[in-house]
């Protein structure tokens, strides 16, 4: 793993379930010293989290070859965290909604409905090849004592 | 913290005591494993004991709606019991909160089974 010294600390990381725990250890730390209450802290880190599989498995899909690369910037205001893949490009619009009735059992695709649900931005960038995913939680926002 | 498990038996229903994390990977993969070897071993009433599961992801939530689907297409039924607060949140926003049977104490539980 590599870190970079000035603004966003960025780190490029292997394609592996190591990699999504590490991402997800540095997003619950950046948002224990945001000052976040407990709830969400766990929501941006399970978003986080989701955000890290997604690269790995549905982007890089393990392979050795790739990597991912993980943006964490607060910014004062916000908590953004940029998540890019080398895979072959998400488009969201084509993802089937795991709430509708026929979805309701199937056994995956809740991943970036969880990631919406619990941040309040999600921006998605095809970057040929691969996905940049961008996740923006607004400091000042959060409910207190849920 | 990777997942735990362990069985008991309490009239005619097999609890699967889980805790730690059930995320992709390791936790997943024991919860399947764990219900195919019920299931094998013709336990068809399995209660799934949540208590201490601190934490789910989505794939640990699939697991959960995979494990569901397997045991009533073998003709049994699988129960949830004892969620967490995040467990709880996660199933209402998921709209599985519905789908699934869920019970929070043991004994009541068990008297739900529809006992062969």
């Amino acid at each position: 793993m590599t870190e970079s010294q000035a603004g966003p600390t960025n780190y490029t990381l292997d394609s592996s379930l190591d990699s999504v725990n590490r991402v997800e250890q540095t997003a619950e730390q950046m948002a224990k010293t945001a000052g976040l209450d407990e709830d969400e802290v766990f929501r941006v880190t399970m978003a986080v989290r989701e955000a890290a599989v997604n690269a790995v498995l549905h982007g890089n899909s393990y392979d050795p070859a790739k990597q991912i690369t993980a943006s964490f910037e607060n910014t004062g205001d916000s908590l953004i965290i940029k998540i890019c893949d080398q895979g072959q490009g998400l488009d969201p619009a084509t993802l089937p909604d795991p709430l509708a009735p026929e979805n309701l059992l199937r056994g995956t695709g809740r991943g970036i409905f969880l990631i919406h649900s619990f941040m309040d931005e999600v921006h998605f960038r095809l970057l040929h090849p691969g996905t940049e995913l961008t996740l923006i939680k607004h400091l000042g926002t959060a409910p207190t004592g849920t | 913290m990777s997942m735990k498990t362990s069985t008991r038996q309490v009239d005619g229903v097999t609890i699967l005591d889980l805790s730690g994390r059930i995320t992709l990977g390791e936790g997943s993969v024991q919860l399947r494993d764990a219900v195919r070897d019920l299931l094998s071993k013709g336990s068809k009433n399995i209660l799934l004991n949540l208590g201490d599961v601190n934490y789910i992801d989505s794939s640990g939530i699939g697991e959960l709606v995979s494990a569901f689907t397997t045991v009533r297409n073998q003709g049994g039924e699988l129960k949830l019991l004892n969620l967490t607060k995040k467990v709880h949140d996660l199933l209402q926003i998921t709209k599985l909160y519905t789908v699934f049977d869920i019970k929070d104490d043991e004994a009541s539980a068990i008297a739900a089974f529809t006992k062969a």
